[in-house]
This record gives C-alpha cells, sequence and structure tokens, in this order.
C-alpha cells in the first residue's frame, strides 16, 4: 500500500468517529461560503443585467440634459445632430384628482418623440405608451392611482389642463420601481406643457434630449467633440458607457456594504474553522503520541489530519456553494424594487468556482496553525502528558501566520478594492485578537491573583477553571470575541445605513412645505393659511445665483491652473440662496461669527457658508466670492462657517446671506408650515392648488409614511443580507462552545462521580461560560465600537453614533446564548452514565 | 548478543528554575532474547527509563543503542522508524486508538512498514489473543483486559526485536492480570522477542530473567533470576 494510501484510509478511518466535531468545522465554512457565493453571484448577474440592458436603461443611444434654459447655440447644435430625437421636459408639481378632490405633488414628464427608443414604457394598456402623445392623454403612475382610487378613464388636472388618464405606467427604462412611491411620474404630451401654465420663467425645468444615433455613430465620440459647448453651456450628456458606469457608481454604498457582508461572514467562518480544529487538535494528541510510538513519522500524522480537513473543506465549499447559489435565487425578488434593471437569475460559475477555492483555502490555511503542532507531538505523551513544554521555534507557524495576514488583506483588497482600507481592516482584525489574548491572559492572572477563597464553592470552582490546567478561556474569549465583534460591527452598520434615511425629531418638526411661491402670491397664499388655520412657521425667500469669481480669480483662471482643483460644480451649479438676520435650529456656527445685517454697503457682503461646502470649494473664514445675481455682480467675504443637520425638515442652504442684500432680487418663496390631524389636509391643497397651480404642497406627513414604507423595505433587504453574517457568526459561537464541551466533559462526570448534584455542575458550568460570555461580548462589543466608528468615517463618510439599547442586546444575547450552549452541552452529559463518559465512549 | 546497551544515561529536568534529575548514570545491558524487568517505588525513574531505552525521548547525556543502532543521534523521525521497524509497546492504560477498531489497531504498524496482506495475520494475531469474534470492535466496546489483549497484539504485529511493557497489568483487576501475564509471556516465547517490563508488581517482575531496582534516579540493584 502506497504511503499516500495509507494516510488517506487512516484520516478515513480517524473521521468515523468524530463527524459531529468535523460537521461543525464545516458549518461554519458552508454559511461563510453561502454567503459570499450568493453575494458575488448576486453581484456578477447585476453586473451583467447592466451590461446586457445598458441601452434599456438609458432608453437611448446619448441623451442630453439640461436645467438651464437652452440658447439658441446649444439648441441649433443638438438640432443638428443625427438620429431621431426625443424630448422629454421635467418639474415637479400639484396634481388634482378631480374624483377625489385629492392632490399632491408629482413629476411631470413632458414627453415629445419616440422615447425610449430602446426598452418600453410599460404601461396597461399596453399601447398606452405610444399612443398617449397622439392622443392628447396622460399616462398615470400604478401607485398613484391606487392611492387616489382613480383608473384609466378617469381625469387629472395638470395646472391648467384637465387630461384623461389614458394609461396606468407600470415602469420606465432606468427606473427603479421603489423610485415612484417618492416621486411618482405623470406622463403628458409635451405639446400641452405651455397650456398647463406651469412653466414660467425661472420654473425648475430639466429638458432631456434623446438620440437614436445611426450605427456609424458613436456616442461617446460625439459627446467628446462637443465637450467644449457643453461644459460652457452647463449641458451634461450621457452615453450607454458613462451611464452604465454611473449606474454601477450608485450601488457604490449598497455594494461597499454587501461585500463588507460577504467579507465578515467568510471571516467569521475562518475563525470558526481555526477555533474549531484548534481544539479538535487538542483532543487528538493521546492518538498521535500513540501514531508515533507505532513509528508514524510527524509530517505523516499531520498529513492525517490535513487530509481530513481538506476534504472537510471541499464538502464545506461545494454545500456552501450551492446553498448559496439558491439563496442567490431570492436576492432579484428582494432587490427588485430597488433596481432600475430587470435582475435576473443565473447561476455563476465564476463565483461558485471561486467560493469552492476560497472556502479550501481558508479551511487549509486557519487549520494550518493548530495543525503544526502535530508535527511536534512527543511520544512520550504515550507514558505520561508532557506538561509545560516549551513550545520550539517553529518556522512553519511564522509563515502560516504571515499567510493568513496577507490572505486576509488580498481578500479584503478584492472585496472593496481599496488597497489601505484592506491593510487597516486586517491589521484591524490583528489589533482586535492582540487584544482579546490580553484580555484572555489578564482575566486568568487576575482571577489567580484575587482569587475570592471566602467565596462558596461553586464560585470558586467556576472562577478556577477559567486558568486551570485544560482551561478555555482563550479560545472562548477570542473566538465569541472576535465573532461578536464582527456581528456588532455588522450591525452598527446596517443600522448607521438605515439611520442616514430616517428622519430625527418628527413629533416636533414641520411638516407642509410650500414652495415655488412668487412675490406677488405670497400675501394671497398666507390668507388661504390662515383660513385653513395653518401657522406659517417660516417665510423662506431664495434667490438663485452663481458663483463668477473667488479670491479675485475668474473661472477661466482658476480652470487654467492646474495647482488649484475644485470640483467640477464649483462655478456650474444654480446656487438656491436664502437670507435672513438668525440661525434656525437646525444649524450652529462651527467656525467665525454670524453677521444677519448687512448695513455698511462700502464693504463685501458677509455670507456664512455651510461646513461640508466650504470645505469641498476650498475656500475659509475671510475668502471672497462674487455671485451673479441674475445679472448683477455681488461681492461678499466669508464670515462664518455653519454645521447644519440635513436630516431635519428644513430648509437647509449651503449659502446664507444676511438681510439687507437680497430683499429686491427676484425671488420665490417657501412656506414652512406644521399641520395637526385635525387640519383639513386635502381642503387645503385643493384651495392652493385651484388658485395657485404652480405653487407645489409638499406633505410630509404623507411622505413620512412612504418613506417609512420604503424605509422598511430598505431594512428588511439589509438585514436579510446581513443574517449571512450573523448566523454563521452564531454558528461559529455555537460551534466554538458545542467543542468546548469535550473538555469539560471528563471533570464533570468526575465531579458527578464524587457525588455532585446535577444542579451544582450546572451552576459551576453557567458561572464560567457566563464569565467567559460577557467578557469576550463585551470587548468584542468594545472593539466594534472602535472599528464602526473608523469605518463610517472612512468607508461610509457618516458618523457614528454607538447605538444603546442594541448593544445591550447584543451583550446580553452573546452572554445568554453562551451560556445555553454551555449548559446545554453538560445538560448532555449529565444524562449518560459516568461510566461510560470515563471509559471514553 | 546485546540487544539494548544504556551508557551512563542521566535525565535531567529544570522546573520552577531547579534543576531536578530523575535518572542519574544509568548502565546496563540485555541480551536478544531475554526477558527483563525494571522495578522501583513510584518516583523512582522507571518509566523516564523506558521512554528513553525505546527512544521517546532524549537524554540528557549517556546514550542508548538498541539493536546496535545509537538513538542519540536519531531526531524523532528517524527515531520512529526505528520504532516501527525494531520495537513494540504496551501501555499501562492500553493506548488504542479510539477511533480504530481492534483489527485496525492491529494492523497500523503492519501498514507503516507497508506489508501486505496484513489482515490475515492480524486477524490471526487477534485469534491468538482470543479476540477474533471481536475485531470490528471500537476500543470503547472492549473491558480493559480484553483492550489490554488487543494491545498485545497489536504489540506483537510488527515482529519486533524487543518489547516494552509499562505496567502492563497496573490497571487490571488480579484474575485479568494473571490471564494477561500469561498470555504475554506465552506469545514473547513463541515469537523469542526481547521483553522489557516497567512494574511495581514483584510477582510479575519474578517472571522475568532479570531485575534491576531503581531508587531516587538511581540503579542500585541487578539481580539475575535463575529458574528451575
Amino acid at each position: 500500500m502506497s504511503k499516500l494510501s495509507w494516510l488517506i484510509k487512516m484520516a478515513w478511518r480517524d473521521s468515523r468517529k468524530n463527524r459531529l466535531r468535523l460537521f461543525l468545522f464545516t458549518s461554519s465554512i458552508i454559511m461563510g461560503i453561502a454567503a459570499l457565493v450568493a453575494i458575488n453571484s448576486f453581484g456578477e448577474n447585476l453586473r451583467n443585467d447592466v451590461g446586457d440592458q445598458a441601452k434599456e436603461l438609458l432608453g437611448s443611444d446619448m441623451r442630453i440634459e439640461t436645467r438651464r434654459e437652452i440658447t439658441p447655440l446649444a439648441l441649433e447644435t443638438i438640432q443638428s445632430m443625427p438620429g431621431e430625437q426625443s424630448i422629454e421636459s421635467n418639474f415637479s408639481s400639484m396634481v388634482l384628482f378631480p374624483k377625489t378632490k385629492q392632490t399632491r405633488l408629482v413629476q411631470i414628464k413632458a414627453m415629445s418623440g419616440g422615447y425610449p427608443f430602446y426598452g418600453k414604457l410599460k404601461t396597461t394598456p399596453e399601447q398606452a405608451g405610444k399612443t398617449f402623445q397622439e392622443n392628447q392623454g396622460a399616462i398615470v403612475d400604478k401607485a398613484l392611482l391606487n392611492q387616489f382610487k382613480s383608473v384609466v378613464g378617469d381625469s387629472v388636472k395638470v395646472g391648467q389642463v384637465m387630461l384623461p388618464i389614458v394609461g396606468q405606467l407600470n415602469s420606465i427604462p432606468g427606473r427603479a420601481t421603489v423610485a415612484s412611491s417618492v416621486a411618482p411620474i405623470v406622463l403628458i404630451p409635451r405639446s400641452l406643457m405651455d397650456a398647463t401654465g406651469l412653466v414660467q420663467k425661472g420654473s425648475r425645468v430639466s429638458t432631456r434630449y434623446h438620440f437614436k444615433l445611426p450605427p456609424d455613430l458613436n456616442a461617446d465620440d460625439l459627446i467628446a467633440a462637443n465637450r467644449k459647448l457643453f461644459r460652457k453651456e452647463k449641458i451634461r450628456a450621457t452615453s450607454v458607457q458613462s451611464n452604465r458606469e454611473n449606474t454601477g457608481e450608485a450601488f457604490k454604498n449598497m455594494n461597499s456594504f454587501l461585500n463588507l457582508v460577504a467579507f465578515i461572514a467568510l471571516l467569521l467562518g475562518c475563525i470558526g474553522v481555526a477555533s474549531a480544529v484548534h481544539i479538535y487538535i487538542k483532543g487528538k494528541i493521546e492518538t498521535v503520541a500513540v501514531l508515533r510510538c507505532l513509528g508514524v513519522q510527524g509530517r505523516d500524522a499531520f498529513m492525517i489530519y490535513l487530509i481530513q480537513i481538506f476534504v472537510m473543506g471541499i464538502i464545506g465549499s461545494v454545500l456552501g456553494a450551492a446553498i448559496g447559489s439558491i439563496i442567490q435565487t431570492t436576492f432579484p425578488a428582494i432587490w427588485s424594487e430597488f433596481l432600475p434593471v430587470e435582475a435576473n437569475f443565473e447561476i455563476s460559475w465564476d463565483s461558485i468556482i471561486q467560493g469552492i477555492c476560497i472556502g479550501l483555502v481558508i479551511s487549509v490555511l486557519f487549520a494550518l496553525l493548530p495543525l503544526l503542532a502535530i508535527r511536534k507531538v512527543s511520544p512520550l505523551n504515550t507514558l505520561r502528558k508532557a506538561e509545560n513544554t516549551k513550545q520550539e521555534f517553529d518556522i512553519w507557524r511564522y509563515l502560516v501566520l504571515v499567510l493568513i495576514a496577507l490572505f486576509i488583506v488580498g481578500f479584503a483588497w478584492w472585496q472593496i478594492r481599496a488597497l489601505k482600507e484592506a491593510v487597516a481592516f486586517t491589521l484591524f482584525i490583528g489589533f482586535a485578537f492582540l487584544v482579546l489574548t490580553i484580555m484572555g491572559k489578564l482575566l486568568m492572572i487576575m482571577v489567580r491573583k484575587f482569587f475570592p477563597t471566602s467565596w462558596s464553592y461553586l464560585w470558586r470552582q467556576s472562577l478556577a477553571n477559567l486558568y486551570r490546567p485544560n482551561n478555555q478561556t482563550l479560545i472562548l474569549l477570542v473566538s465569541i470575541g472576535l465573532g461578536t465583534m464582527l456581528i456588532s460591527f455588522l450591525y452598527f452598520t446596517q443600522s448607521m445605513l438605515l439611520d442616514q434615511l430616517r428622519f430625527s425629531d418628527k413629533e416636533s418638526q414641520p411638516n407642509m412645505i410650500l414652495f415655488d411661491i412668487q412675490d406677488a402670491q405670497k400675501e394671497k397664499l398666507k390668507v388661504i393659511t390662515s383660513d385653513f388655520q395653518i401657522p406659517v412657521l417660516q417665510d423662506v425667500p431664495i434667490v438663485t445665483m452663481r458663483l463668477t469669481e473667488l479670491n479675485g480669480r475668474t473661472r477661466e483662471a482658476i480652470e487654467n491652473d492646474s495647482t488649484v482643483n475644485l470640483p467640477r460644480w464649483a462655478f456650474n451649479r444654480e446656487n438656491r440662496v436664502t437670507f435672513r438676520d438668525s440661525l434656525i435650529d437646525s444649524e450652529s456656527i462651527t467656525k467665525g461669527k454670524w453677521e444677519g445685517k448687512y448695513t455698511d454697503q462700502s464693504t463685501a457682503v458677509p455670507v456664512s457658508l455651510e461646513s461640508g461646502y466650504a470645505e469641498a470649494m476650498k475656500v475659509g473664514l475671510g475668502d471672497e466670492m462674487v455671485f451673479n445675481v441674475q445679472g448683477l455682480p455681488v461681492k461678499t467675504v466669508v464670515t462664518s462657517l455653519r454645521g447644519v443637520s440635513w436630516n431635519r425638515i428644513q430648509t437647509n442652504f449651503m449659502i446664507v446671506f444676511p438681510t439687507g442684500v437680497l430683499e429686491e432680487a427676484p425671488k420665490f418663496h417657501v412656506l414652512v408650515s406644521r399641520t395637526t390631524p385635525e387640519t383639513d389636509i386635502d381642503g387645503f391643497k385643493h384651495a392652493v392648488v385651484s388658485e395657485f397651480p404652480n405653487v407645489s404642497v409638499l406633505d410630509l406627513t404623507q411622505i413620512l409614511s412612504m418613506v417609512n414604507d420604503i424605509l422598511g423595505k430598505v431594512s428588511f433587504v439589509i438585514s436579510f443580507m446581513a443574517l449571512f453574517s450573523i448566523i454563521t457568526g452564531l454558528l461559529v459561537l455555537i460551534g466554538s462552545v458545542i467543542i468546548s464541551k469535550y473538555q469539560r466533559i471528563r471533570e464533570s462526570v468526575l465531579l458527578r462521580t464524587l457525588g455532585a448534584k446535577r444542579n451544582q455542575i450546572l451552576i459551576i458550568t453557567a458561572l464560567e461560560y457566563a464569565f467567559l460570555g460577557a467578557l469576550a461580548a463585551l470587548t468584542g462589543i468594545l472593539l466594534a465600537m472602535i472599528g464602526s466608528y473608523v469605518s463610517s468615517y472612512f468607508l461610509f463618510q457618516m458618523t457614528f453614533v454607538p447605538p444603546l439599547k442594541p448593544v445591550l442586546s447584543i451583550f446580553f444575547g452573546i452572554t445568554l446564548l453562551t451560556v445555553f450552549v454551555g449548559l446545554s452541552n453538560v445538560r448532555g452529559v449529565l444524562g449518560q452514565s459516568p461510566l461510560a463518559v470515563l471509559r471514553g465512549a | 548478543m546485546e540487544i539494548l546497551k544504556t551508557i551512563n544515561l542521566t535525565k535531567s529536568y529544570t522546573s520552577a528554575n531547579q534543576q531536578l534529575t530523575v535518572l542519574d548514570n544509568v548502565s546496563f545491558d540485555i541480551s536478544a532474547g531475554d526477558t527483563f524487568s525494571i522495578v522501583g517505588p513510584s518516583g523512582s525513574g522507571k518509566t523516564t527509563l523506558l521512554g528513553l531505552c525505546a527512544g521517546l525521548d532524549r537524554a540528557s547525556s549517556g546514550s542508548v543503542i538498541l539493536n546496535g543502532i545509537e538513538l542519540d543521534h536519531l531526531n524523532e523521525d528517524q527515531r520512529a522508524a526505528v520504532r516501527n521497524q525494531h520495537v513494540g509497546f504496551i501501555f499501562q492504560n492500553f493506548q488504542l486508538i479510539p477511533t480504530l477498531t481492534a483489527l485496525e489497531n492491529v494492523m497500523v504498524p503492519l501498514e507503516l512498514r507497508g506489508e501486505t496482506n496484513i489482515k490475515k495475520q492480524s486477524m490471526s494475531l487477534l485469534d491468538r489473543v482470543g479476540l477474533a469474534d471481536r475485531s470490528h470492535h471500537y476500543p470503547s466496546q472492549l473491558s480493559g483486559g480484553e483492550q489490554q489483549r488487543v494491545s498485545i497484539a497489536r504489540a506483537f504485529s510488527n515482529r519486533p526485536s524487543i518489547l516494552f511493557a509499562d505496567e502492563p497489568t497496573g490497571n487490571l483487576d488480579e484474575e485479568t492480570s494473571l490471564k494477561i501475564e500469561k498470555l504475554l509471556f506465552d506469545i514473547n516465547k513463541e515469537e523469542k522477542t526481547t521483553l522489557v517490563i516497567v512494574t511495581h508488581d514483584m510477582g510479575l517482575a519474578q517472571q522475568t530473567n532479570r531485575i534491576v531496582r531503581l531508587k531516587g534516579g538511581k540503579l542500585i540493584s541487578d539481580e539475575v533470576l535463575v529458574k528451575s
């Protein structure tokens, strides 16, 4: 028999009575690889879908978009472009459903031409998308029709025009379903746009020109040829290619999160492998010593267990890849509302092969460290247990440690695609490992040093278990601690992402905003609000302006200076600016001094900038900015920077002027109010829309309920994804504790044999696991907080505030779970005959 | 012809900054085919001496020559090869591999030598110790005496030149002990193996041809027994 076949035979024989332990080792790989394969398969399918549906995503070969009134030169250039054209004007407006007399702010798309050229407007009836322009009717978003109990055949009033509803809009190219909950769409023929009376000078309208180009013409070339004009005219041009890239970019944060989920699930799997193999091998020392006595060489003994781990690694990886591929089938349904493309399920062989290879690598790599110890097992262990034998220097151990570090960096880089973050993450894992090891050693030293000799036997025994020979303090503290850290880290990241979407202080905040109010309409509108007993909390004037000079330098001078690197929008942006004499409660001065009134006409106007905006613009206190306020240059100086809480429902501004400057400039107004449940909101909106069709009413109570609905869906999706890692973490935790039973089993039985009552053993065990679980959970949570703080800053650009309730839940949850699994271990032992256990059954 | 020779064997440990000598300058030699016992009170260094003689451990000074091979210069893997070729073991706590059946336990030394048709040989050994019908049982399914019988079968399976037995009846009752002793000496006689027994059971020691006594790590007597 060849040596290899004997080794394989021995590996097989030895595994027969260890299947449960080996399964625990495999389970952590299964879940880790399942998460990895599911997420990567989904990501790959999504990339393919975006690639395959790139034209449908844009609906055309090229799109040209501007928010300004188009100049004759630009219009001539656009109209002279070859191919078929379609024009779309977008603006927000109130619409009225006469059937129920209810109104709602919607997005109007006034369309002409044959857009979409690729993909289609999915409508009911199917032909409506093609005929609504000809039939002079409106196509109304499905959710909107449901909300206002209207059907095809009813009417909708858009501005001054009453239109028949000729179709229900089910989907539109490049737009996720969930978007229609926030801003539902009403399509009208562009020929009726003027008749609505909604588009006036200064209205916020964006116009899109869609092109179907001749087959021999490349959109990117066409855009490049006109880049100068487009830049000058503030026109944005998008090709199929750039749209595909932008779509990918839009998913960046979600992708980062998903990759983090997969990465963490796999890391948890690695911890599971390392701790399971560590304890498994500990139980194999005697067998290895016997084999060594019988003449087995060190590396052959090592190979026997390596083969076992390798085979279990293959089984775990293949099962994980299969489960991951199955789970992935649920993703398109879960994500469908959030995706602008139709997500398809396809088996991603690339992801499966990658998953299996990675599973194999981690099984072997993370098992190697404990496995290497087998080579050094002395045959003398058969005669007496070798205690306190000094660990010899073993170059392989250090090599494996370096390989593990390289693997984590490499894998993190592969998932996150950022080397710095990958190295930082690995260093952090190393730091966490070190902290947990130090905590474990410190715990053992402290308990030994300050041992409470006067305490009852049960407490003394459980405390002594923490440092006695055969203790499991270090291994459990490190594995539970790392597991808790990763789970908490993921949970904190998840809450952070969700909190970003949530509005704070809902109860005391304004809940109705009226905007696009012309100067002349303001007073009349205030009369209507007082008729409906609606208070005007804020009257916010808004003036639009563009930046023309910064510290005495024009746009051209700055753009030609390669040392200045300002964002492209610095001079392009149409700034919406307000003026007032005081700060509002969502603002606070972070630098400089607030100046609310401008009196000395000989000096530059003191303005206050939002600190993020100032940072992006690279301006600080004392810097001068000249704005073009509808033809008139206004010289300003930055005198203060403000911090703004953007998630409050307020009208917040990047730039705030003092009073005494812009009062006479052309402007529009926003009125901020708060309604109560008794307010006749529908009546009020109806009155406003009837009198002033151009004024929009944003009813936040309605929006908030939708936002909550959307948040619920987002929450579900994020939680569903995070669940992978959490399940893996729990499996690893349970696995570690279950495996530790083999360390305690004989002792518990001995105590039982010596007359210990069932309850006494249960209490000793519960206390020991409670100490370990609590300390591991606490350390893990603290480490996760540090990690979340760092990653929130660098990875997600958010601020991390540790949530108290989840922290407490995780702490008690992990501690209780550790105690529970620990107790169930002993309960199993207590049920057996002591003799069977003592004889090694 | 000498099969085992020890020259000035010393073994010391450093424990809690103190030098502890557990075996002090022990020299003796054993002829091939002889039966030999090492006796002495607990802590006298018997097991340490057995470990050194069988190549399970290295001496602090002195040397061990087994079957003409000087063990001191061999690394652990080379000593493992020597054990597989020349040595058999019987332990007080049997040391059967718990995950292997009785038959597989007996087969392992032969498999390690790369021999073929070993199942028949191993079965015949199990039959010799009276356990042919328990060949597929795991150690945990056997009694202490049965486990030790498997252990004896395993010890003889690779036809060793020398067999080391560490308190072979230490874990067994008197009746079983007697049966095991008889089996051990009978097979040993048939196989013409050199037998080295570590024991504090004088009854067992007196069945061998020679007894060396250890006390405090020193060899205090070397007595050849004349058998009628």
